[in-house]
């Protein structure tokens, strides 16, 4: 049980909403924006759970998110365009067909900005990363081809309800996917590659870890799935602008990420708390706001900071831990210090650690190493 | 004209196809031979002229004072550093300018002064991670991704095996733990470990007893033995501390100023005057 809930959770929750929603859509029981909201939050999931492949596991940070996702929206849409005469541009076929093209567009573009990307390391990775995604949007933006900078006009979803309800459907098939791929990559060796590679990138070299690889692997599966979620978005929109893919989204999905605790399932939750967040800011304050949404998002982040550290609250905290409370659920007898092999995080960190313990264990402080001798700080910033 | 297509040509070789080292093999009955390996870092002569010959299933002590370049010369050997000068081989091998994961595929881990674990990582995934580069333990990452069953296969077999390997070092009941919550001493094994389960032919220890206290390097003295005898494994070690490492090791060198200052038996070498006053000064 434990297990099933652990692997299968996500999956389950996602997969159960998607069908209910589907079901209501199809007696029509949601209304029209309720349905745009979704497929806001579907795109807003997978970009969160792609991003935190590279933010979460590998450990690195891109602020080049959207540049992905322009690649695969303005591809897609473009096919899609291309496809209207023969084959109907919002026949299922094509929508596979441009998720499959665009998906593909992205990863390899991950892969030629990744090549000589990821011998960089934290900030100027990210600078590289930033770069990249305004250089796309330069690019897409003076390119007659994808409709400079008029945008492009995707085929419309939104004639007819059933069209509406399938885009909705193919949105939540892809959420299903980004997560069935991007937890089965990290619970296998090559995900334990990636997540050796940030915890220690210079013990990972010596245990025989090819370090550009892994991470140009991490960095492509983020950048295929960003793809997907940018042709989606062209599909969900029928109008899209480069200028929306600068690089205050890509922040704004590492907000989702940092908010979500950079872990997978805390990313889907932060992803459809923000859309909603984003909506419910958009229908009070209507007009401007860009500003408001930019301070609120500040308040909230400040507010969640401060709910975890604050030592008033931490009773608080303790006793109604979301974690706590599913292990409560699901073995009531269980002693939290005996978890199983795949234990996840909260069980596993100790909150405090006594006085006792501490003057317990056999730990000298080693005051006869030179560690200006060891690699850390020389050979390690090569 | 000639002469830039010949420059743009050894720039390709050099930089790009990594040819600049035809390496050569030679006839060698050790396990690992180094041959006037030296490093230099602009003007400074971090290690010059070093020739160790380790035999196989030997203990082999390198000491000297801080300072002295061993550190340095186990990072040449693993390829953190490419050396300027010389080569060296395993089993006649040569590994001379193969990058770091190269060498360790070829055979020759290690651990570090200061210890590096995957700190976020429970202790068999540590180890696991060692084990992940081994031909029998293969699964490409479509493999993964959709669980075919030589996923699962494999899963199965790393884990059975990384317990075994945590069973040799009494880490087993430590498994599910995260590395970081181990205590010093465990964390050290735990590193050993790790370097095995990628399987070497040759374990490079930088400063195992480090920081340790007695109890804890008796236990220690005690885990290299037994690494010894059941890995077959031939073992080079840096130390400070002169019980561990004359009761320990076979044969010594002793480095100072990146120099050999003196090498062979044991006990002879460390009673050489030039290496009780590259010591005790004087």
């Amino acid at each position: 049980m434990r297990k099933f809930v652990k692997n299968y959770l996500s999956y389950t929750v996602i997969g159960s909403l998607a069908i209910i929603l589907t079901i209501m859509g199809a007696i029509g029981a949601l209304p029209g924006t309720t349905l745009a909201l979704l497929e806001q939050s579907a795109i807003a999931i997978v970009l969160a759970v792609s991003l935190n492949m590279v933010v979460g596991f590998l450990g690195e940070l891109s602020l080049g998110h959207a540049g992905f996702m322009c690649i695969g929206a303005y591809v897609g849409g473009k096919l899609a365009v291309l496809l209207s005469s023969s084959l109907g541009g919002t026949n299922i076929l094509t929508v596979i067909l441009a998720l499959i093209i665009g998906g593909l567009a992205a990863g390899l573009c991950g892969f030629i900005v990744g090549l000589p990307a990821l011998r960089l390391r934290g900030d100027y990775l990210a600078i590289v990363t930033l770069a990249f995604g305004e250089i796309v949007k330069n690019i897409i933006e003076n390119s007659e081809f994808f409709g400079s900078h008029t945008g492009l006009r995707t085929p419309d979803f939104t004639t007819n309800r059933s069209m509406r309800f399938m885009l909705f459907t193919i949105g939540a098939v892809v959420v299903l996917l980004t997560i069935f791929v991007i937890q089965n990559v990290i619970k296998s060796k090559h995900g334990r590659a990636i997540t050796a590679i940030r915890d220690n990138e210079i013990a990972a070299r010596a245990t025989g870890i090819n370090v550009t690889k892994y991470k140009l692997m991490g960095f492509v599966v983020s950048a295929v799935f960003a793809g997907l979620a940018g042709v989606l978005y062209s599909y969900s929109v029928q109008s899209i602008q480069a200028v929306t893919f600068d690089y205050n989204y890509s922040i704004e999905i590492l907000v989702i990420v940092v908010l979500g605790g950079m872990t997978v399932n805390g990313s889907i939750i932060s992803a459809v708390l923000i859309t909603a967040l984003n909506n419910i800011l958009q229908t009070k304050l209507g007009g401007n706001i860009a500003v408001a949404k930019d301070l609120i998002y500040a308040l909230v982040l400040i507010l969640l900071v401060i709910y975890r550290n604050a030592p008033s609250l931490k009773t608080f905290r303790e006793k109604y831990n979301l974690g706590n409370l599913w292990i409560k659920l699901i073995k009531p007898k269980n002693d939290p210090s005996k978890v199983g092999e795949d234990a996840v995080r909260w069980d596993v960190v100790p909150t405090k650690i006594s006085m006792d313990e501490v003057l317990s264990t056999d730990v000298i402080i080693d005051t006869t190493g030179d560690n200006s001798a060891d690699i850390g700080e020389r050979g390690g910033n090569k | 004209m000639a002469k830039f297509i010949d420059n743009v040509k050894s720039f390709v070789n050099t930089k790009i196809l990594k040819k600049s080292h035809k390496r050569e093999n030679i006839e060698s009955s050790y396990v690992l031979e180094t041959k006037a390996l030296g490093i230099t870092f602009g003007g400074l002569k971090a290690a010059q002229n070093v020739n160790l010959k380790i035999k196989k299933n030997q203990i082999y002590g390198l000491i000297g004072p801080n300072g002295a370049g061993k550190t340095t010369v186990f990072n040449l050997l693993t390829g953190v550093y490419q050396p300027t000068d010389g080569e060296f081989f395993l089993n006649g091998e040569n590994l001379t300018g193969l990058p770091q994961d190269k060498i360790n595929h070829k055979g020759i881990a290690r651990t570090f002064q200061n210890i590096r674990l995957f700190n976020n990582m429970t202790v068999v995934r540590n180890v696991m991670v060692g084990l992940a580069n081994q031909p029998e333990f293969k699964c490409n990452l479509f493999e993964s991704i959709f669980r075919l069953p030589r996923h699962f296969k494999v899963e199965k077999a790393m884990r059975e095996k990384a317990k075994e390997l945590l069973r040799i070092f009494d880490l087993e009941d430590e498994r599910n733990n995260l590395a970081c919550n181990l205590p010093y001493g465990k964390q050290r094994k735990l590193e050993i470990a790790r370097a095995l389960a990628t399987n070497p032919k040759l374990l490079l220890l930088d400063e195992p007893a480090a920081g340790m206290n007695p109890h804890e390097t008796e236990d220690l003295v005690n885990t290299i033995k037994i690494i010894r005898e059941k890995f077959d494994m031939t073992i080079l070690l840096i130390e400070h501390d002169m019980k561990f490492v004359s009761g320990l090791c076979d044969e010594i060198t002793v480095l100072n100023f990146g120099t050999v200052l003196a090498e062979g038996d044991t006990k002879a070498a460390l009673n050489n005057p030039e290496v009780i006053k590259a010591y005790i000064g004087g």
